[in-house]
């Protein structure tokens, strides 16, 4: 099992959710974060008086799949995700020791 | 299902209209367009159709007056929403972790202000302005103390009782002064917010609406020494200030300015070189629906002030209000818009304001073009003041109250003594002739009578005010611990959280969460941003 990590534009969401949808996959985790990268922050000006928004919002998508998956899937997030300019996102691929359904108890790549 | 429904519907429709056919053939009973309800039927007369002169005269009078009071009493409930304004801009301007501590400061300051008001505070500044004809003579306060034929202070009207001022003229007055002064209590607390202890926001809050703002009111309105100027020293007609530039703007700005000081800014707003951090405000689209609320009670706010709802000067009052908000707020659009390459909505709400603030003296006495360039001039002022403020005096103000209330109530009373044009405020102050400044012929008089109150403001409102503040700061304290002000005044100041379960949500995951296609994990918190 793998844990594939998506950190998205909040604007791509949606668009994302369908996608992973028609591929079969239902389960998954979002959180809004926010965060930093090569976007960096930007100036802006409040009452006269300069500060940087340096944290953008971003929405972090977790989800857990078999091994197999993961090459079809992060070709789908990237498409999905991508407009091109900087601040696109990045996705994360990690390996999960195991699952375990809380409902009935049952563990391993069957919850998935 | 449906259809049958439908079906239902427009039956029924069909008798309702059928119904309303049959009744508007018949013959009408009533009078629909008035016509016959007015005329001399209408006149009290002890025989019905037939009223004696006296009769008439008497009805007359009473018409007159009745109109006054509708219009003294309803204004002085819509500028009461006032009070909706004030909370809305200074919530929106500072922190979420603050944002239940701000709004109920400025809920409280109402409370407090009405009970300082009524027990002592009407009497100060009222109990010897003599008759307010408009209000059918308000005789019961005519108490003034006076020393050497100058007049310090009102004496009767305590508690609305002293002095027999159980009266309806008098209740009239105190009514619609009670909702001006506490405007004059209430913008202090924008100063100061997000670092005081609200126990010494109520103590101050009772100080100004007993001492600090009545005893100047009493000095312009209430007949005092700075009213006589006109006629004992040839100063004009003595201090003008038709709504309350400053009397009550700023008043209330100078206070605020001694309390700013008096408290210290807030942790962090600057840095240790003392560059200024910005420290945006957490809503300010609800500060900009305060600014519009505002905006619709500063028109009550100034043509209620005539006191007389037969007094046409009433629709000029209005709309020069009208138009020198609207050039504030331009101006202050457009000079950010210049100066920082974006129109900065919270300087556009204060540029109305500031507009709003300096038209409340001379809107009675200006033309349509002069209430244009007080206003462009506000509008320039409270950015520039802002900046100064900030930058230069390095004083924390988080609304802007100074640079709005403060500068441009002090720019209009001078605006007075600049702009009046000569038609209105004949025999103000027992003075002939109408208020006339330096740009119509009316020499320098009434600037230097204007020019003197703005001194006395700085002495009396900033002066004994931060005396004042000092003296709680030593006592009870004034300022919340660090530790409080880091994490938000909320809970341990007001013990509840506005926001308790407020997190940041994009809607198009919102409606996703309420389809029950994604889970939800509350992630960042409002609260620490800007800290």
């Amino acid at each position: 099992m793998k844990k594939i990590e998506a950190i998205i534009r909040p604007s791509k969401l949606d668009e994302l959710k369908e996608a992973l949808g028609r591929f079969n996959v239902h389960g998954m985790t979002v959180t809004e974060v926010v965060g930093c990268g090569l976007q960096k922050g930007k100036k802006e000006i409040y009452r006269g008086t300069e500060y940087t928004i340096d944290l953008l919002n971003k929405v972090k998508i977790e989800i857990v799949v078999k091994d197999g998956w993961v090459e079809d899937l992060i070709k789908l997030i990237s498409e999905t995700a991508k407009t091109g300019e900087i601040g696109d996102g990045k996705i994360f691929v990690q390996a999960v020791e195991n699952a375990v359904r809380i409902r009935t108890g049952e563990s391993g790549e069957a919850v998935l | 299902m449906t259809r049958k429904r439908t079906k239902v519907l427009i039956l029924s429709l069909l008798v309702i209209m059928g119904l309303m056919a049959i009744f508007t053939t018949a013959a009408w009973a009533g009078d629909p367009t008035g016509a016959n309800s007015v005329g001399i039927n209408s006149v009290t007369a002890a025989k019905a159709g037939a009223p004696t002169l006296e009769e008439v005269a008497t009805d007359l009078g009473k018409t007159k007056i009745g109109l006054n009071f509708v219009w003294v009493i309803l204004c002085g409930c819509l500028i009461f929403f006032f009070q909706a304004g004030f909370a809305l801009v200074e919530t929106g301007f500072t922190q979420a972790k603050n944002a239940m501590h701000t709004m109920a400061m400025n809920l409280m300051v109402f409370l407090v202000g009405t009970i300082g008001f009524f027990v002592a505070g009407f009497a100060f500044m009222f109990g010897g302005v003599g008759s307010v004809a408009s209000l059918g003579g308000t005789a019961p306060l005519n108490g003034l103390l006076t020393i050497g034929g100058w007049n310090l202070l009102g004496l009767k009207g305590f508690f609305l009782t002293s002095g027999g001022s159980y009266d309806a003229g008098v209740f009239a007055l105190f009514f619609f002064q009670m909702v001006f002064m506490d405007t004059t209590v209430t913008i202090p607390t924008g100063s100061m917010a997000e670092r005081v202890k609200f126990s010494a926001v109520v103590i101050a809050s009772f100080f100004i609406a007993i001492v600090a703002y009545p005893f100047f009111g009493n000095w312009v309105w209430g007949g005092g020494w700075l009213a006589q100027l006109g006629g004992k020293l040839g100063l004009g007609h003595g201090v003008v200030d038709f709504a309350g530039s400053g009397v009550v703007h700023a008043m209330g700005g100078a206070l605020a300015l001694a309390g700013a000081i008096a408290l210290g800014p807030r942790i962090g707003k600057f840095k240790k070189d003392g560059t200024p951090v910005a420290i945006p405000g957490h809503d300010i689209p609800i500060a900009i629906l305060g600014t519009i609320i505002l905006f619709f009670g500063w028109f009550v706010f100034n043509a209620g002030s005539t006191l007389n709802g037969s007094d046409l000067r009433l629709a000029v009052v209005a709309t020069n209000t009208m138009v020198a908000g609207a050039f504030g707020g331009f101006t202050s659009m457009i000079y950010m818009w210049a100066r920082y390459g974006k129109p900065d909505p919270s300087m556009m709400c204060n540029g109305a304001l500031a507009g709003l603030v300096a038209i409340t003296a001379p809107c009675a006495f200006v033309t349509g073009l002069s209430s244009a360039i007080i206003g462009v001039v506000a509008g320039i002022l409270v950015c520039a003041a802002v900046y100064v403020i900030e930058h230069k005096l390095k004083i924390d103000d988080p609304v802007g109250a100074v640079a709005v209330h403060f500068v441009n109530g002090s720019w209009g009373l001078i605006a007075v003594g600049l702009f009046a044009d000569g038609t209105y405020g004949e025999g103000l102050n027992g003075v002939a002739g109408g208020v006339t400044g330096l740009f119509y012929g009316g020499g320098l008089t009434q600037l230097y009578a204007q020019l003197i109150a703005v001194g006395v403001i700085l002495l009396w409102g900033a002066g004994v005010g931060y005396v004042f503040y000092k003296v709680l700061d030593l006592t009870v304290g004034l300022r919340v611990s660090a530790q409080d002000e880091i994490n938000g005044l909320d809970i341990p100041e007001m013990g509840v959280k506005a926001y308790p379960d407020f997190v940041l949500t994009a809607s198009h995951t919102l409606a996703a969460a309420k389809a029950g296609a994604v889970a939800i994990t509350p992630a960042v918190q409002m609260e620490p941003k800007g800290v």
